[in-house]
């Protein structure tokens, strides 16, 4: 599995992580060596087999609309960077 | 005492021989002796700690104890616990004070046992050497040289150098399997399903599973008899009655059919693993069980499928590290965009990256057939082949792990070959089933030896039988490393 | 060649339930930012989804009532992409296996211009699925950074995704109400558009006769149906010119400015397209078993469609009628309870075989009624800015004085009054008639008299009413009325007038 820098860059990008190009390059040869081992797989013949997500066969259960969650505001916004009037702050959003 | 199984710990406390805070603070002491050394804990309380022991202590005296009140136990610091410091090992959480407690956190609170502290593990559970921590390496109570395994490598190292009664662990593939056999002791991985992932950190959320970390089988089968339970908080965890998992131990092994696989004994199994497994085989012969070899032609491509299927659903577990709500933000930066990738780039360290840039790709538009649906599918042909098995055997018996603990920073420079390392464990992880590891011997460098123990689902019971009877047979499990 | 419109609709309509889609968390309206973010809503490490049954029942029911195929087996997938009022960095939605499939919903047009006819058209639902909702970015003074309110985060969502069947605003228009009237008939969904409980995007392109289908750009998060019919005139428009002056429309998402009127494209997101979905492991495949499709089924209300239906044929009642009726389900409601109030009950009315002569009487009440809802209930309503269920008249109320009209007792005249009082004042029609005087002279022996009179003092007139001036006989009910005090029988004292003068 051949990767190109540019593939490592968008890659990256997608899952928001700062990278420089020394970085990007390192990651593209350990990338491409993970790839080569995974390329095994593509050999195999997978007609028909319904693909599997989960561990078990079991349907998911549903819970009774009840509101069973207390206001825990002041405690979960103790462990959060930047607050204000009970707000999470982030640089501006444009849109 | 600190060679005591948690039964005869439990049977002290309640005689009053010795009390939960005496206990406690042994260990705590322990600890504050050795753990420099072994870097086994990331986090310790003692004036938790030891409150909590004095609850116990009441407890054991207003006659309400049960079988684990008291009794000091390490959380892996993947568990998220009330008022505790939960980091997973990363400086993503290094300042992250769980505001709740996981359901495996609940109920050994509610079993009334300390929380002993929480111990180092590879950074999210990813690695299988316990090099990721951003806390540092956790070194090998048999060599300080060598890597105790991962992930959970720091539950490991203090349930082998004593600095706990027994700890809890995570396996999503083989991470409790393969620090327990490198370290010499015992862990079990549950049936899917069968522990609530609650409060415990994703890693990969299809393949991930708590169990118990301890000396012997007998010890598992009471640790797991408090964490097993249906729990509604997580949409996976299975309705089922709940089962005393120590009911079969004593069962004698006569008629047991143990299969073994061909794949398991084949190249890249080292040859002094092979010859400790070869012995432990012999031993359930002169039990009563019989051999068959089976086969699981699918197993050899556990490895790659893992290694898609656990990175994508990664990837998008550890998007919610964005360094908004909790959790490392970067210092500097210039926007919104620049903010969330710094403070990713700068909170994760360079194998969670590696696995989330691997999911990221092969969940991207044009490769999700090829990689992900085809992984998926090789998933149920893996499951299948465990399930034809089963139709010969009632146990499977194997290697844990290809080699004994390699050296810290043998292979830190090719995760392809630190892959490999989960070869025997990983299958059991994408079929749902049961796993687990015993010490079965010493192998090059006097290091341990794991047997896998793997069973079909729901059998823990069973599997605990097995290895319990072994262990009564044996003596590999009561051994202990030189200076501990 | 004529330009020819192409528009779909993808209405995000938020389910009524108590709790979030995934969580215990409280999804009422309008508290402080973040008391309603639990550790799911915020997305703590560790914590894990579970699917609230009252959402799902939510989706089947609406699936039933557009005829839809309910899928025995769906799947959750997540969406992936980073947002800071995503708190998970993915959004769990539905992809592949939506719970419900294809359905329809037929609705009413009134063509907004010229006097082209109302008509009925059908618009194929594509699929509906379930999903949650995001928090909000609030872009106050907080020293240049926007503020997040996760409080609506996990809310759950049915998003109803149509077919590109509408080519006009008015149809896009009349779809959507006819949508925001169906999901609260059902129950669904409280269908508050300032709340931005129900929120439209309109995907629109055009295309001359017979090509393939144009590019299209969608304007998002609509949330008035003035506001949909503005942004699609003007896209539309601005569509045509752009490709008329030789341009080409690029894909894109738009907005809706109302200040100006206008549309812009929003900043692009570079990774938009890629949101990696994928089955989410947290989320075990959503079963719904014949039972549980049943045990919805069981609470269905009536359909807005088969009652017009009913309208039409039972009461003999005008399509436009039955359509203003069904507008809501608590007008179609209240218009029943006012029927049920004027029909005759079976004891005072025993059976006699004359069903034609009944079901005559029972299509003049429900026309009478029907004019009344139409007419003035709404026009107060509309003036009080209240809604159907706040009406200050009771059916038993209105009904009772639609009584009094078809009994002669008061005319339409005097009902205006009654009604006038019975809303600002209460009380029964009875009542306020008796205090008001309103009661309409019936004995026809008293307007005899009265006209007796007016034609002994207008001798001349009734000479020239006589001799072929139809026009006076206007004049001569005025002096009558006048001479009643406005409470005689207008139809009686037609009858009498008419028969006096013809001497």
């Amino acid at each position: 599995m051949f990767l190109a820098n540019a593939d490592v860059r968008k890659v990256a990008r997608l899952a928001r992580l700062a990278m420089d190009e020394t970085e990007i390059e390192a990651a593209r040869t350990q990338l491409s060596g993970i790839f080569a081992l995974i390329a095994e797989m593509q050999a195999v013949d997978t007609q028909g087999i319904a693909p599997m997500s989960h561990a078990q066969d079991v349907a998911q259960r549903l819970r009774e609309d009840i509101v069973t969650e207390a206001n825990q505001r002041e405690l979960f916004q103790s462990i959060a960077p930047q607050v204000e009037a009970g707000l999470y702050l982030v640089p501006q959003v444009i849109e | 005492m600190l060679n005591s199984s948690l039964q005869q710990l439990g049977s002290a406390l309640r005689a009053k021989k010795i009390s939960s805070v005496e206990l406690t603070q042994l260990y705590l002491d322990r600890i504050a002796a050795l753990n420099p050394a072994l870097n086994a804990y990331i986090t310790t309380h003692a004036e938790t700690s030891l409150a909590q022991a004095r609850a116990a202590d009441a407890r054991l005296s207003g006659g309400t104890a049960q079988a684990l009140t008291g009794i000091p136990i390490a959380q892996k610091d993947i568990f998220c616990a009330k008022g505790w410091r939960t980091t997973c090992g990363s400086k993503m959480l290094e300042n992250f004070v769980a505001p709740y407690d996981a359901h495996v956190i609940g109920q050994f609170n509610s079993a009334g046992a300390v929380n002993l502290g929480k111990t180092n593990m590879d950074e999210f559970a990813m690695g299988s050497s316990n090099e990721t921590s951003y806390f540092g390496a956790v070194k090998n109570p048999w060599d300080q040289n060598a890597v105790p395994g991962g992930s959970s490598g720091g539950s490991a190292c203090a349930v082998a150098a004593r600095l706990c009664a027994a700890a809890t662990g995570t396996d999503t593939g083989g991470s409790i399997r393969q620090p327990a056999a490198l370290c010499g002791i015992s862990g079990l991985k549950p049936t899917y399903g069968t522990v609530s992932r609650y409060g415990m950190i994703a890693f990969a959320s299809s393949l991930d599973q708590a169990g118990p970390m301890a000396r012997s089988a007998e010890d598992l089968a009471l640790l797991l008899n408090t964490m097993a339970g249906f729990d509604e908080r997580d949409s996976t965890s299975l309705q089922r009655d709940k089962e005393d998992y120590a009911r079969d131990l004593s069962k004698p092994l006569t008629g047991l059919r143990i299969g073994l696989p061909k794949e398991f004994f084949a190249e890249g199994l080292s040859s002094d693993v092979g010859k400790a497994v070869e012995t432990a085989i012999a031993e359930y012969k002169k039990l009563g069980a019989s051999i068959v070899e089976i086969s699981l032609p699918n197993s050899k491509l556990s490895v790659p499928v893992y290694y898609v299927l656990a990175p994508a659903e990664a990837s998008s577990n550890l998007s919610r590290f964005d360094g908004v709500r909790y959790g490392y933000r970067a210092p500097d930066y210039t926007d919104l965009a620049d903010m969330y990738e710094k403070s990713r780039a700068q909170g994760f360290g360079a194998e969670v990256k590696r696995r989330i840039m691997i999911g990221t790709y092969v969940l991207s538009h044009g490769y999700y057939d090829a990689y992900y649906l085809q992984a998926q599918k090789i998933r149920r042909l893996i499951a299948q082949d465990f399930t034809d098995a089963f139709k010969q055997c009632d146990i499977i018996i194997g290697p844990t792990s290809p080699s004994t603990a390699f050296k810290l920073g043998e292979k830190g420079d090719d995760p392809v070959q630190m892959y490999l390392s989960d070869i025997y464990t990983i299958a059991v992880n994408l079929a749902g089933l049961p796993g687990m590891s015993i010490p079965c011997g010493f192998g090059a460098a006097n290091m341990p030896v794991g047997l896998q123990i793997i069973g079909n689902y729901f059998a823990e019971a069973h599997m605990l039988n097995a290895a319990h009877q072994y262990q009564l047979a044996t003596d590999w499990h009561v051994r202990t490393p030189n200076g501990i | 060649m004529q330009w020819e419109i192409v528009i779909g609709l993808e209405v995000h309509a938020q389910l009524s339930t108590s709790s979030k889609i995934f969580s215990g968390a409280s999804t009422a309206f309008g508290a402080e930012p973040n008391t309603q973010a639990d550790a799911v809503s915020i997305a703590l490490p560790g914590v894990l989804p579970v699917l609230n049954k009252g959402a799902v029942e939510r989706a089947i029911k609406f699936g039933l009532a557009v005829g839809a195929h309910i899928a025995p087996h769906s799947v959750f997938a997540r969406k992936n992409y980073f947002y800071p009022d995503l708190p998970k960095g993915y959004q769990i939605s539905q992809f592949d296996l939506p719970v419900v499939g294809q359905g329809a919903l037929t609705i009413q047009v009134e063509p907004l211009s010229g006097n082209a006819k109302p008509y009925e058209k059908v618009v194929r639902i594509t699929r509906a699925h379930l999903e949650e909702d995001a928090g909000k970015s609030l872009h106050g003074d907080f020293h240049g950074m926007t503020g997040i309110d996760l409080n609506r985060a996990g809310t759950p969502l049915l998003e109803i995704v149509s077919e590109p069947d509408m080519c006009s605003a008015a149809e896009a228009v009349a779809y959507a109400k006819a949508l925001h009237s169906l999901v609260r008939w059902i129950g669904i969904c409280d269908g508050n558009m300032q709340e931005g409980s129900f929120r439209c995007d309109v995907n629109v392109s055009v295309r001359k006769t017979g090509a393939p289908l144009g590019t299209r750009r969608e304007i998002k998060n609509l949330n008035s149906f003035k506001f949909m019919q503005q942004a699609i005139d003007y896209e539309v428009q601005w569509q045509i010119g752009t490709l008329e002056n030789g341009g080409k429309i690029q894909q894109a998402t738009i907005l809706f400015n109302p200040d100006t009127g206008t549309t812009h494209a929003m900043r692009s997101k570079e990774d938009a397209h890629d949101y990696r979905y994928f089955p989410d492991p947290d989320l075990l495949p959503l079963d719904i078993t014949p039972a549980m499709l049943e045990q919805v089924r069981a609470t269905l209300p009536e359909l807005p469609q088969a009652r017009r239906e009913r309208y039409t044929s039972e009461y003999a009642l005008s399509a436009y009628d039955a359509n203003s009726l069904t507008a809501s389900r608590e007008m179609a409601d209240f218009f029943e309870a006012v029927l049920a109030e004027m029909s005759p009950s079976p004891q005072s009315s025993p059976a006699s075989g004359r069903g034609g002569e009944r079901e005559n009487q029972s299509s003049t009440s429900a026309k009478m009624c029907a004019n009344w809802l139409i007419g003035e209930v709404s026009a107060q309503l509309n003036r009080d800015g209240l809604e159907m269920t706040q009406c200050p008249i009771t059916p038993q109320q209105l009904g009772g004085m639609l009584q009094r009209i078809a009994d002669s007792t008061i005319s339409n005249a005097g009902a205006k009054d009654v009604f006038r009082a019975m809303w600002s004042e209460g009380g029964d029609a009875d009542a306020i008639i008796e205090a008001k005087g309103l009661k309409q002279v019936s004995d026809s022996g008293a307007i005899e008299a009265l006209v007796d009179e007016i034609i002994a003092a207008n001798a001349d007139k009734v000479t020239e009413y006589r001799s072929g001036k139809d026009k006076l006989f206007g004049f001569f009910v005025g002096l009558a009325m006048k001479a009643s005090k406005g409470k005689a029988n207008p139809a009686q004292l037609n009858e009498i007038l008419k028969r006096k003068l013809s001497g």
